[in-house]
């Protein structure tokens, strides 16, 4: 039963594996990917490692491909062509993969190590649960486990710098909607910190009825000023 | 099923990655290679934890898949800077760092 599962599964992640590299279109090489992580999920638990399984299906096929899912819907790519034209890895990049694949597997068929033609360690109970794995991060792998959050943080901060909404870099529609939009004073808005001054936003508060041509005469000149001098 | 099945399909996978990584000239293809190649790499380490009988492959395992998102969420972000600055999203055409 369990060999049946794990050539279904096997059979799974590598489909999956080869349709992120074959496949056309960004999008369906992100849902080959899912199909290929959720393959892969089967088999940790095929040895015994539930809760990375779980945290394979949750964090991975889930946000991660979302995140990226995300990304290529923003992008909104069309199809491609699959290969760089007439550059000679087309044909070298395959066999490339070809040789590393027979010699990492001599490699590791090749070795002298007992287990690897056996099922396993024995089983123990307690084997792969989370009770487990969070008693090792917390005691042996402590130092491992804050690094990671460290790092987590620093990926955290490094993407909103990378992605974040320059000035300068737009063609400015959305700032000058932004800026023709009548708010009260100090709502703490882009808007505001982005160089609208309080006064006329404390004359634009006076005027109930939206006049966008006063407003934006009146603060035209600042958004087109920043503009110049932004980059990346 | 024996340890070595698992190694085995490890380095088919790994391989695959590899070969996406140099064929594809789309860096978000190329982000998703490496997942397949970092995949790899936990598959590998969740089966000598099972050989072994010890916690420790896996510990690594879930410690792998924290970089991973780390290496996504930065390399995402690098892809939206690109399409911000109307770049081609093509690492044939970026190469201005050639030197």
């Amino acid at each position: 039963m369990s060999a049946v599962i794990f050539f279904i599964a096997a059979i799974g992640a590598l489909a999956g594996a080869f349709g992120v590299v074959m496949l056309r279109n960004p999008f369906y090489c992100v849902l080959a990917l899912v199909c290929h992580l959720i393959s892969l999920a089967a088999l940790f638990l095929l040895l015994r490692a539930q809760f990375v399984a779980a945290a394979q299906v949750v964090v991975y096929a889930g946000a991660v491909m979302v995140l990226y899912l995300f990304v290529v819907a923003y992008i909104g790519e069309a199809d491609e062509p699959l290969h760089r034209p007439g550059g000679a890895l087309r044909v070298l990049s395959p066999l490339f993969g070809l040789a590393i694949a027979i010699e990492l597997c001599i490699a590791v068929l090749g070795t002298a190590l007992k287990g690897i033609n056996s099922k396993g360690a024995p089983f123990a109970p307690a084997f792969g649960t989370p009770k487990q794995i969070g008693q090792a991060f917390l005691t042996q792998y402590l130092l491992p486990f804050e690094l990671a959050s460290l790092l987590l943080l620093v990926a955290a901060i490094g993407a909103v710098v990378l992605a974040r909404r320059r000035r300068g870099l737009d063609d400015g529609g959305l700032d000058e909607r932004l800026h023709a939009r009548l708010r009260p004073a100090f709502t703490g808005t882009m808007a505001e910190s982005g160089g609208i001054a309080a006064g006329h936003i404390h004359e634009a508060q006076e005027v109930t009825i939206e006049l966008p041509d006063r407003v934006g005469a009146s603060s035209g000149s600042e958004p087109g000023d920043s503009a110049k001098e932004g980059g990346w | 099923m024996n340890i070595g099945w698992y190694l085995v399909v490890s380095v088919l996978i790994f391989c695959i990655g590899t070969a996406g990584v140099l064929i594809r000239p789309n860096p978000m293809v190329i982000l998703l290679c490496l997942e397949l190649m970092l995949n790899a790499g936990n598959l590998a380490l969740v089966a000598f934890s099972r050989m072994w009988g010890g916690d420790d492959g896996q510990v690594f395992a879930l410690i792998v898949m924290v970089v991973a998102a780390c290496e996504v969420t930065v390399g995402l972000g690098l892809i939206v800077a690109l399409y911000r600055r109307q770049l081609p999203v093509d690492v044939d055409e970026l190469n201005e760092l050639r030197g």
